[in-house]
Parts: structure tokens; C-alpha cells; sequence
């Protein structure tokens, strides 16, 4: 019997999405042959993180353990290690996260296991497992073979995949005991620090400008913010304009800064990593404007102007002027 | 304080015509810029930091042809003090690279060694965490704070929207830097020539007693441009006739 792994995402009592996503694709996979889908389920006090699961789960397979509470892949690495050697499912799944990124390559090598991160689609053939993976940027595509193996590890990229939606019908729980024995003083988790709350909040605009790496440097900012106030909107931005102070972090749209869900989210010199584009996909009207017609946002956007946005900005700016 | 950073030499390709090579396996890249990854800049310039603040030394390391020693002096001129370049094998494999990078380092002595979150062409992130693995060092990934004290290092995490966490982990130890954590440093042409100066090692993979090129875990069968699939739909005419096109768009669905 084919098993498929998914490892459990969840920070402050809460599952994260991308755990459902992982759910979904793998019981789409699954699918008419004959396998289980197993949600693995580590934390402490999480009984009810388990009924929750158990709705898009058939399957939850969970360990506690007070050191388990908050993430630490020491910990993390200790119980999958013990689970994958004992139970070698064909696959384990986990996000290309802050989790996934913490913990799969260390485990991949700690076990031997072949191991491809950020995949953006798999398939089989046969025992062996091919992978798509999206390179330079999102401008390429990378079709991996991956050595073959009894277990597979895979970290797939967050956002893209249908998550698995509840269900009635119940998933059966097992509680495996765990096989943590050493505390360990090498790393220790401390504390989680919250963004601090600050004046303007993106989230909530109707209108968003947002700026990219695309244009140049802080010089041409305070046209964005006439245009912005024009359309009675806010300027926002991509990460390295805030990486690059110029623009402060509370305007960095994207997985780690905020997810916006604007009437219109005008993105001029952004390229589209999947980094930003995830946190975008609310938006009503998407319009892109980006000299390079091979710019993944185009892939994203509903409309979209292939140009130097010197070309264009200035004119929009006088057009819509007092427009709001 | 003994520092370790691993760089690369990655094609900038983000306002790059990217066109795919005939045997389908790579793109061409006889008409791109090349330069040292962003994220290991970060990373450069943060061990010179710690290096300010605690002393010792910093070494850059890159697996990678002749021509990375460019992004190696680069690294030199921005306070690196020695550099080091290890033959590239014929491969695309993450793993493989983190191999032949804890060979080399096995035998320096380190308190830290410090790579990028992630390349900016092959973009693993995974080489980092897979070589603290290997040399059996705790580690730290998408690091944005680093502040060391009686032989442990306090750093911050960067988690998703916004929230971070605060780690305490036992040197030595690896970490995977993130973009933000430092402001980038001009760098002067008096650096640049000073540079020149500076130790540059090459050793070739024979050296190392590496026989073996073969990928480990994954092959590249080749590479594609990504589907077409739901395209924007592209303003089209002169910049005055796109702008029109565009206002008229903004005004329907501001609603
Ligand atoms: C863990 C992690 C978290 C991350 N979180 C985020 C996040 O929250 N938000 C985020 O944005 N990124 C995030 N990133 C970074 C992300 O991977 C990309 O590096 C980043 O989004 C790229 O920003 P950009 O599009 O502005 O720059 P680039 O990728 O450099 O793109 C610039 C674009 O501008 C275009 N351009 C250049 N000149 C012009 C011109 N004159 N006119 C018009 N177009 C022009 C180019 O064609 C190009 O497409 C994260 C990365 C990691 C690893
Ligand atoms: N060929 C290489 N030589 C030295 N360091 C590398 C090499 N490839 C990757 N790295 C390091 O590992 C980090 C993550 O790379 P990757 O896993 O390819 O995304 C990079 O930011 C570098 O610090």
C-alpha cells in the first residue's frame, strides 16, 4: 500500500493553510489506488488541532511532547526520523515554509533520503518520482528526476495547490508515543516576536501602488505616492525596496510582510516570486506593469503593459489627477 | 570569531531574455550578468560585521568555475579576509555541493559559518541547512538578527507575515541569512584594489579525493519555459493610448 506522509503545520494554535494544501494535492494523488494519506500531527496540548484535522484527514497521526510545543527542528527531526524508518511511507510532504525550510534538508540528510525542495508539481513514473520545479525566478522550469528510493521527501511551494476542504465524514486519530529522550540545549526556542502595529495599514487599502525592485531607487517614490493619492489609494512595495530602506517594512506586501485584497493592485517593477504573488491573489483587478514580457506577475495579472514605467507612470499620473 | 561564508556566482535574470539551450539541460548564458547572490551578500556582509563587533576572521568559500573568483574578490573587497574556490562539479544538486563544502570545511577551524536563504537561479534553499547537517552543527534558517554571547548566538527567525522568532543556539553553529538583515556597504575601488591583494586558494576536486561527480539525489532532465496558461491581457498602442486604455479600467472597477 501506497502512503503518503503530510507533515502538520501550525504555530499558536492554529494550523496553517498550506498544511490543507499539502492534503489536497495528496489525496488528489492518491486518488482511485490503493493508499493512505496520514496527517502528522507534532505538538503538545493539540487535541483539538486534531479533531480539526481529522475532518480533511483520513488519517492523524499524532505525538505529543511538552518539547514539542513551539517549533524546533532538533525536536521536529528526532520524531519524523523515528516515524519515516518505521513506518517508510512512499512520501512525506511538507511546505516550502519557515517550517519546511528549517527542517527538510537536515532530515533529508540525516536519513539519506532524496530530497527536492520548492516543487511546484510531481509525478510518478513507475517507483520513481519526477519533479517540477520553477527556477530563475519563476522564468524557468525545472523537470528533476529524483534518485530512486523507498521514501521520498518533498517540500512543495505554498499557495498554488486547492486546499482540502472539511468534510463529515471523520478521520480515525493515533496517538504514537514519543521517541524524544534527550532535551537538548543547541538550540532553543525563546520567543515569537509580533510585527508591531503601525499607523497606515496596507491590508486595508482599496487601492494599492506598489513598487518594485524594477524601479531603480527612492528617487521616483514620491511620484508613486502622487499617483497612489490621486486614486485615493496607498503605495505598498515588494521586499527588497524595504530590504533597501526605502520604503519601511509595514508597506512589504508578500509571505513576510502582509497579504493585501485590493479593489486594484497596480504592481509596477515586481517580477512575481511566488513569495509576493501569494499574498496578492485577493486582490479584484490585478494590472502589472513590467518591461520584461516573460515577467511572471504577467502570469498573475489581468492586465497588463509590457514597458519602462517611465513611459507610463507620468502620463497616469497627470491623467487621474483629482480623480478621487 | 572564525567565519565561514558560502557564496555563489548566479546569472541575474530577473530583466534577462532568457533563451533555453539545444540540448534543453540549462539556459544560455553567454549574453547574462553575472553576479555574487543577493542573498549571500547579505550574508558577506553580516560575517565582516560580527567580525567588527567580535574579531577573528572571515573566509568566503564557492564551488564553482574559474570565473566565480570574480565574485570572490567581490567578497574580499568587501572585508572578507581569505577566499576560497573548490572545482564545480558537472551537476545540479544541492546536496552534492553541500558535500563537497563540508569536506573543505572539516578541516578549518570555525565558530560560525554563514551561507544565503537561497540562490537566486537553482533556488534550493537547501545547501545551508543540508551542510550543518552534515558537519553535525545546529543551525538557523531565514536568520534576520544575529547577536552572539558566551558562545551562543540569540537570532531572530523570520516566520511568515510578519512574525518572527527568537532562537538561542550553541555555537558553533550555521545560519542561513535572509535579505534586510544589514545594510549593503558601498564598496570602493580602494577595496576592490586592496582586494587583489588578499588570499585566493583553488583546489580542485581530485585534490579533495572527490571521485565520484554523480549527482546524489536529483537530475535535471531539462529545463521548459512555464506554461502560457491564464496571461494578462496586454494593453496595447502608444504610451498616451495604454494610459487612456488604463484609466478607463481604473474608473470601471474602483466602482
Ligand atoms: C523566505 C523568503 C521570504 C520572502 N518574502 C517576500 C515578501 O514577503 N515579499 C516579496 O515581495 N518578496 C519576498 N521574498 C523575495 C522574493 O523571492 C523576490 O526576491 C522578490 O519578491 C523580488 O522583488 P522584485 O520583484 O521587486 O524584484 P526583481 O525580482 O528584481 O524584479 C524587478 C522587476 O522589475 C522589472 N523592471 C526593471 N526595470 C524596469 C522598468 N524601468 N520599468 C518596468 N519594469 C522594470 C524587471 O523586468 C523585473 O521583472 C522572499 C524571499 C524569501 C526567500
Ligand atoms: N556552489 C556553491 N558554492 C558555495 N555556496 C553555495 C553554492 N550553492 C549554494 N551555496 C550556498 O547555499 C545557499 C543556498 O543555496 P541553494 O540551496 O542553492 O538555494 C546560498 O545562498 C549559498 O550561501
Amino acid at each position: 500500500m501506497t502512503e503518503i506522509f503530510v507533515l502538520v503545520e501550525h504555530r499558536q494554535g492554529k494550523i496553517r493553510e498550506v498544511t490543507y494544501e499539502l492534503l489536497g494535492w495528496g489525496e488528489r494523488w492518491i486518488g482511485q489506488q490503493e493508499g493512505r494519506l496520514t496527517a502528522l500531527l507534532l505538538g503538545y496540548g493539540v487535541k483539538e488541532l486534531a479533531e480539526e484535522l481529522s475532518m480533511r484527514a483520513p488519517r492523524v497521526l499524532v505525538v505529543e511532547d511538552e518539547r514539542l510545543k513551539d517549533f524546533n527542528s532538533i525536536y521536529y527531526q528526532r520524531v519524523l526520523s523515528s516515524l519515516l524508518s518505521r513506518y517508510q511511507p512512499l512520501l512525506l510532504l511538507m511546505g516550502h515554509t519557515a517550517y519546511g525550510m528549517e527542517l527538510a534538508p537536515s532530515l533529508s540528510v540525516e536519513l539519506d533520503l532524496p530530497l527536492a525542495t520548492d516543487c511546484i508539481d510531481l509525478s510518478f513514473e513507475g517507483r520513481q518520482l519526477k519533479a517540477l520545479r520553477s527556477i530563475y525566478g519563476g522564468k524557468i522550469n525545472a523537470h528533476v528526476t529524483l534518485k530512486e528510493s523507498k521514501t521520498y521527501m518533498i517540500t512543495l511551494r505554498p499557495g498554488i495547490f486547492p486546499p482540502k476542504m472539511p468534510e463529515e465524514k471523520k478521520g480515525t486519530i493515533v496517538i504514537e508515543p514519543s521517541p524524544i529522550q534527550e532535551t537538548t540545549e543547541r538550540k532553543r526556542f525563546l520567543e515569537y516576536i509580533e510585527a508591531p502595529l503601525t499607523g497606515e495599514d496596507i491590508s486595508q487599502a482599496e487601492i494599492l501602488v506598489s513598487v518594485g525592485q524594477g524601479i531603480g531607487g527612492p528617487e521616483h517614490l514620491p511620484m508613486f505616492e502622487e499617483l497612489a493619492k490621486s486614486l485615493g489609494g496607498m503605495i505598498s512595495c515588494s521586499r527588497p525596496v524595504v530590504d533597501r530602506n526605502w520604503l519601511p517594512k509595514e508597506r512589504q506586501v508578500g509571505i513576510s510582510g502582509k497579504t493585501v485584497k485590493p479593489k486594484i493592485y497596480i504592481a509596477v517593477g515586481i517580477s512575481g516570486a511566488f513569495q509576493h504573488v501569494t499574498a496578492i491573489k485577493g486582490s479584484d483587478t490585478i494590472i502589472a506593469i513590467n518591461k520584461d514580457p516573460r515577467a511572471p506577475i504577467f502570469g498573475v495579472a489581468d492586465y497588463g503593459i509590457v514597458d519602462d514605467f517611465q513611459n507610463v507612470i507620468p502620463l497616469l499620473k497627470e491623467k487621474v489627477k483629482g480623480m478621487k | 570569531m572564525n567565519i565561514i561564508v558560502c557564496v555563489k556566482r548566479v546569472p541575474k535574470t530577473a530583466e534577462a531574455d532568457l533563451f533555453i539551450e539545444k540540448d534543453g539541460k540549462d539556459i544560455k548564458k553567454d549574453h547574462l550578468v553575472f553576479a555574487l547572490n543577493d542573498w549571500d551578500s547579505y550574508a558577506v556582509r553580516e560575517a565582516v560585521l560580527i567580525k567588527e563587533r567580535y574579531g577573528g576572521e572571515v573566509m568566503a568559500i564557492t564551488v564553482g568555475p574559474e570565473d566565480s573568483k570574480e565574485v570572490l574578490t567581490r567578497c574580499l573587497a568587501m572585508g572578507a579576509d581569505r577566499a576560497l574556490r573548490i572545482e564545480e562539479p558537472p551537476c545540479f544538486d544541492a546536496l552534492l555541493i553541500a558535500k563537497i563544502l563540508a569536506r573543505v570545511i572539516q578541516g578549518q577551524p570555525f565558530d560560525l559559518i554563514l551561507t544565503g536563504v537561497q540562490t537566486e537561479d537553482d533556488g534550493w534553499g537547501q545547501v545551508g541547512v543540508s551542510l550543518a547537517q552534515l558537519l553535525g552543527i545546529p543551525h538557523a534558517s531565514i536568520v534576520n538578527r544575529i547577536e552572539i554571547e558566551n558562545g551562543k548566538a540569540r537570532v531572530k527567525r523570520e516566520l511568515e507575515g510578519g512574525l518572527e522568532e527568537l532562537l538561542e543556539v550553541r555555537l558553533p553553529a550555521l545560519f542561513t541569512i535572509q535579505t534586510g538583515i544589514n545594510e549593503p556597504k558601498y564598496v570602493s575601488l580602494a577595496a576592490i584594489l586592496e582586494a587583489e591583494e588578499k588570499e585566493m586558494k583553488e583546489v580542485g576536486l581530485e585534490e579533495l579525493g572527490w571521485t565520484s561527480m554523480e549527482s546524489l539525489y536529483a537530475t535535471l532532465d531539462q529545463v521548459s519555459f512555464p506554461p502560457a496558461g491564464k496571461m494578462a491581457e496586454i494593453l496595447k498602442g502608444s504610451p498616451e493610448e495604454i494610459v487612456n486604455q488604463l484609466t478607463e479600467i481604473i474608473k470601471k472597477k474602483k466602482g
